[in-house]
């Protein structure tokens, strides 16, 4: 009996206790400012909150548990990362060729994590409830985490690798990787309850299942132990994220009945805005990985069709919410979305930071199994063509430089939605001017705000306008800061080149 | 709301900490289907997935929080209807 007095005896408390003391008890009313004061940023949205308190996050997470789970996470990501880069891993993937899905990566996406980061703490501030303002903590350090443990991750192909230096700069100012960076530069100038709506419901919740998980299952087929640790670890926050999301958007729809329209119109140009950023990713999943894991359609009938309209938006219907305008559209273009894409890469990967390379008869066959209706019909007789040309000694690159969209920044060179064979353009007036954009969902964006999307950064404008190094090729790629041999035909790269160097001297098996 | 009761679903990684947390998912929720990708494994079921913590522990052999919950799940379709010390329930809710 003593010796059982002696231990210490204080119990925690239940889960929703400390919870709800961290997320209630620790708060108080200023009283030497006004709240308008001291929040000024949580009312000229026109969204209306009555009690802050009714936000619950359904985790329940509180400090202790946070930075305790978070560290066990870190731990097991660096154990893997020392191991692969002590066994040499990077000579056991798939092929070279596979690095410029993870180029894509570094250069499009590691940044928007630094940047939703700076958003997130922004949040962690001006938000009113306690409750919000917390988990939008959480997040900001997060997203700094999977900004960190990329850049740790990728930094040890970048020994090996071209085209992994300087993707911080190149996020600033490479063409292609302008759509992501526009679109977080969108969410962080709104409000932020729009910012809740864009980055945490749309994207996170939406759409982030499309970027992750294919992504990372991609890594884990060909080979790519570490990114598919980071992306793991990642996406175990992202679910705490994609919860932030959902409980926004309930919060804000059962505040106020006048919140309602403001979130549809908020769901129906993030959707938009998210999933034509995406189309990145389509392009990856179906021409990028060695070894293909899923395709896009298949991922997106999945993840988003069954998943999101099948589930979700059924329950937000209770509050009057109707799935995304333009969804239709995305959901027609499903069997062409990565084909017209990974076609514009293919096209302009002089100009890229990573290389492309026309599919191969094995790759050519799965796609046209993925793609039944639109692959053996619209797109292999152009790789074919590709082929021919190649194997001739050519290589087609597009001689010039291509019109941008307005508003998602992405080359013209989608198709209209009843038709494949035709581009589709859409043309908008503003003072005077005339502004293009690639479909309606992007030309229904622009319409609603056009003040803000003609101040759109556009690459192609830049280079013209004289501000991207020089009026040349070679000079626009020194300002890009990509070198020789990271850029264009895979075959024949530096990367390809290394690649099969380091694999000659392999005596293989007693066969 | 709509004729056919919805599926909810967890995706979890593939490990042998993960291995004992789906055998006692599969346990409490029979109707469970799993499906095996490259690293995942993503588990659905109609309506709901409870994930009950005395089963996990009983599985793994030792004590389990359901916090550590986070160490595993890579994503989901559906909500948090609760997660508290014993229990943790993915539903959509209307």
């Amino acid at each position: 009996m003593t010796i059982e007095a002696a231990k210490p005896t204080r119990k925690k408390l239940p889960l929703k206790e400390r919870y709800a003391r961290l997320t209630r008890d620790l708060d108080w009313e200023p009283s030497y400012v006004s709240r308008e004061e001291l929040f000024p940023y949580t009312r000229y949205e026109g969204i209306k909150i009555h009690d802050w308190d009714g936000w619950q996050d359904p985790f329940r997470l509180t400090v202790d548990a946070y930075y305790k789970y978070q560290a066990e996470k870190d731990k097991r990501l660096y154990a893997v990362l020392d191991s692969f880069a002590q066994g040499q891993g990077h000579l056991t993937l798939s092929d070279a060729s596979y690095f410029n899905a993870i180029k894509l990566f570094i250069q499009g996406v590691t940044p928007l994590e630094y940047a939703a980061h700076r958003h997130f703490a922004f949040l962690a501030r001006h938000l009113e409830g306690p409750a919000p303002r917390f988990a939008a903590l959480c997040q900001s350090i997060d997203e700094l985490r999977h900004c960190q443990t990329q850049i740790h991750t990728i930094s040890n192909y970048n020994k090996y690798y071209g085209g992994f230096h300087s993707w911080s700069k190149m996020h600033d100012r490479v063409w292609y990787l302008s759509v992501p960076k526009s679109l977080l530069d969108d969410a962080m100038a709104a409000g932020p309850f729009e910012f809740l709506i864009s980055i945490s419901f749309s994207f996170e919740y939406l759409l982030t299942n499309l970027l992750f998980v294919p992504f990372m299952s991609g890594a884990s087929f060909n080979g790519d132990l570490p990114t598919m640790s980071f992306g793991f670890s990642a996406q175990s926050d992202e679910s705490r994220h994609m919860t932030l999301g959902l409980e926004a958007i309930k919060f804000l729809l059962e505040q106020d009945e006048g919140n309602v329209p403001i979130i549809q119109d908020w769901i129906d140009k993030w959707f938009w805005r998210a999933y034509r950023m995406s189309a990145l990713v389509a392009a990856m999943m179906d021409y990028m990985l060695p070894k293909p894991v899923m395709s896009w359609k298949e991922a997106f009938e999945l993840y988003f069709e069954e998943q999101m309209l099948g589930g979700l938006f059924p329950d937000l219907a209770y509050y009057g919410i109707n799935p995304p305008r333009h969804v239709d559209d995305a959901i027609a273009e499903k069997d062409r979305l990565s084909h017209e894409v990974y076609r514009i890469l293919h096209n302009f990967s002089f100009a890229a930071a990573l290389t492309t390379h026309t599919p191969n008869d094995t790759h050519m066959e799965w796609l046209s199994q993925q793609y039944p209706d639109t692959f053996d019909r619209y797109y292999r007789p152009v790789w074919n063509k590709h082929r021919r040309i190649e194997e001739a000694g050519g290589r087609v690159f597009f001689q010039g430089l291509p019109q941008l969209c307005q508003v998602c920044q992405v080359p013209m060179a989608f198709s209209e939605v009843s038709d494949p064979t035709r581009i589709s353009l859409r043309r908008s007036e503003f003072r005077g001017e005339a502004f293009h954009t690639c479909s309606d969902g992007c030309k229904w964006i622009f319409d609603r705000e056009p003040e803000k999307y003609v101040q759109a950064w556009l690459p192609v404008h830049q280079i013209y306008q004289g501000n991207c190094g020089g009026a040349t090729i070679p000079e626009v790629l020194a300002w890009y800061g990509i070198q020789d041999g990271e850029n264009g035909e895979y075959r024949g790269s530096a990367d390809q080149l290394a690649w099969a160097a380091w694999h000659a001297d392999e005596t293989g098996t007693a066969k | 709301m709509s004729p056919t009761v919805r599926q909810v679903g967890i995706d979890i990684q593939e490990s042998e900490d993960n291995r004992a947390l789906i055998e006692a998912i599969k346990a409490d929720n029979p109707d469970l289907t799993i499906r095996h990708m490259p690293g995942l494994v993503k588990l659905q079921s109609a309506g709901q997935i409870v994930i009950n913590r005395q089963t996990v522990e009983e599985k793994l052999g030792r004590d389990w929080e359901t916090g550590e919950f986070q160490l595993a799940i890579v994503s989901y379709a559906g909500n948090f209807a609760e997660w508290d010390d014993d229990q943790i329930i993915v539903k959509w809710e209307h």
